[in-house]
């Protein structure tokens, strides 16, 4: 029998986490494109495209991701369109996060004074003009934090492509201890993989919440 | 004929009518000081002529604009007509001359440079060439409203609106205030003000209007009013304040 040692098990972990890598990437940056689309039509004040919104989030947020992951990865296929887990993954995992993130920035956005929507009004500006020039510039600088705690859970949330089959760290880990029957040795290695990939995250969102407090 | 015409305007907040049936014109050059009790309408009339608010019936035409609901042209209209808020509401991530800058670079696509020549000038207009690249959180509150006065200049408006624009000042704040609006009314700028300086409405406003319970009540030549008020409505709000 093939025998693994401690470097063999963490190198094959760490490959595997360039995955949990990549699909956190792909995940929030695609969601966080979809998310400002969502906040544009969610703080439009177009009955329609708030509806559509409002429910969009409720769903994402309303039912568990794992849930999500299996719709795309078997529902998809029911269309006769053949699935890879990897798309399965990033299209549920994109969805799910911008849900969230629309709500993030929605408070932010609502966070702004009414006389500055007044204002820019005033002076003529249209609803884009306004959130780009006035009150996204200002929402931003409130959003860095809540977004950065944010991706923490976008790492960890990867996590559960595992069940799908897509090899990333935890599946990798699952595959590992079928074959060296270590699980505690591995899963702890796993877990302490993702302690690493999500620390320095939370630790510098509170870095810039801490950093923004003291400027008000 | 008159630049800003308001004809028997309506509005409710819910079951409550705040507006019930005002009817005013105002021609061009005319500095319109509105008066009355918190509660009278006053604001809300203000905030109808350039489309803040909606009203239920009525009509209000404003530089041959009508102002009506969801099929007005509010950005042609907005053009026109500019505003100034009682809480100024600078933008606060730009500076004075960027705040001064923003609409007539994206509303009226002028030229970056061009834009700033223009800020330059209603800056210098309110006294504050030299704050131009100053934050409004560097500028005092009597400043950051002569910036608020300019960013409506540089619009070139047709008439300029104005909300209680030295109620949230402190009093040694209030006067370089009212002296820019003064200038302006002088220059021949249409203003329609909303204020509580009742000196300041006698003797820099061409007219007075007082307003009570949602209606005029009572309109003329500012001295002519203050001097001899016709309704006990008026002379007690006179007798109150001034």
């Amino acid at each position: 029998m093939l025998q693994f040692s401690f470097w063999d098990i963490l190198s094959n972990l760490l490959i595997a986490t360039q995955w949990t890598i990549v699909l956190s990437l792909i995940a929030f940056f695609c969601g966080g494109i979809v998310g400002l689309v969502l906040l544009f039509m969610r703080t439009s004040r177009i009955a329609p495209l708030e509806w559509f919104t409002k429910i969009y989030i409720e769903f994402f947020q309303g039912t568990p991701l794992l849930m999500q992951l299996f719709l795309f990865f078997f529902g998809i296929a029911l269309f006769g369109v053949e699935v890879s887990p990897w798309m399965a993954a990033t299209l549920a995992l994109t969805f799910w996060t911008s849900a969230f993130l629309t709500e993030i920035w929605r408070g932010c956005v609502e966070a702004i004074p009414k006389g500055q929507w007044e204002a820019s009004s005033s002076l003529a500006l249209s609803y884009i003009e306004q959130m780009r020039y006035v009150i996204l510039p200002q929402a931003s600088r409130i959003a860095v934090a809540p977004t950065v705690g944010f991706s923490v859970q976008v790492i960890k949330g990867t996590a559960l492509a595992s069940i799908i089959g897509f090899v990333e760290l935890t599946k990798a880990g699952t595959m590992l201890n079928n074959a060296t029957f270590r699980p505690f040795l591995v899963y702890s290695l796993v877990a302490l993989i993702y302690f690493c990939l999500c620390f320095p995250l939370s630790w510098w969102a509170k870095k810039i919440e801490g950093r923004l407090n003291v400027a008000r | 004929m008159s630049l800003v015409s308001i004809r028997d305007v309506r509005k409710s907040f819910g079951p409550n009518e705040v507006l019930k049936g005002v009817s005013l014109d105002i021609a061009k050059g005319d500095a319109v000081a509105i008066i009355g009790r918190s509660g009278s309408g006053k604001s809300t009339l203000l905030r109808c002529i350039n489309g803040l608010e909606t009203y239920q019936s009525g009509s209000i035409v404003a530089d041959g604009i009508e102002v009506a609901g969801a099929n007005t042209n509010l950005r042609e209209l907005r053009r026109h007509v500019g505003m100034v808020f009682q809480q100024f509401n600078l933008f606060p991530h730009l500076t004075a001359a960027e705040n001064v800058m923003l609409a007539p670079t994206v509303v009226n696509k002028v030229s970056k440079a061009e834009a700033r020549a223009t800020a330059a000038e209603v800056l210098a207009k309110v006294g504050l060439s030299e704050k131009m690249d100053a934050y409004p959180s560097e500028l005092s509150g009597g400043q950051q409203q002569r910036v608020a006065i300019a960013r409506s200049l540089a619009m070139r408006p047709k008439v300029l609106l104005c909300d209680e624009i030295t109620s949230a000042l402190d009093p040694e704040l209030v006067n370089e205030v009212l002296r820019v609006v003064e200038q302006l009314a002088r220059e021949g700028m249409t203003l329609i003000l909303v204020t509580h300086e009742m000196r300041f409405a006698r003797d820099v406003g061409t007219k007075l209007v007082f307003m009570h319970h949602g209606k005029v009540h009572e309109e003329g030549a500012p001295k002519e009013v203050f001097a001899a008020p016709r309704t006990p409505e008026l002379q007690q709000f006179v007798g109150q304040v001034g």
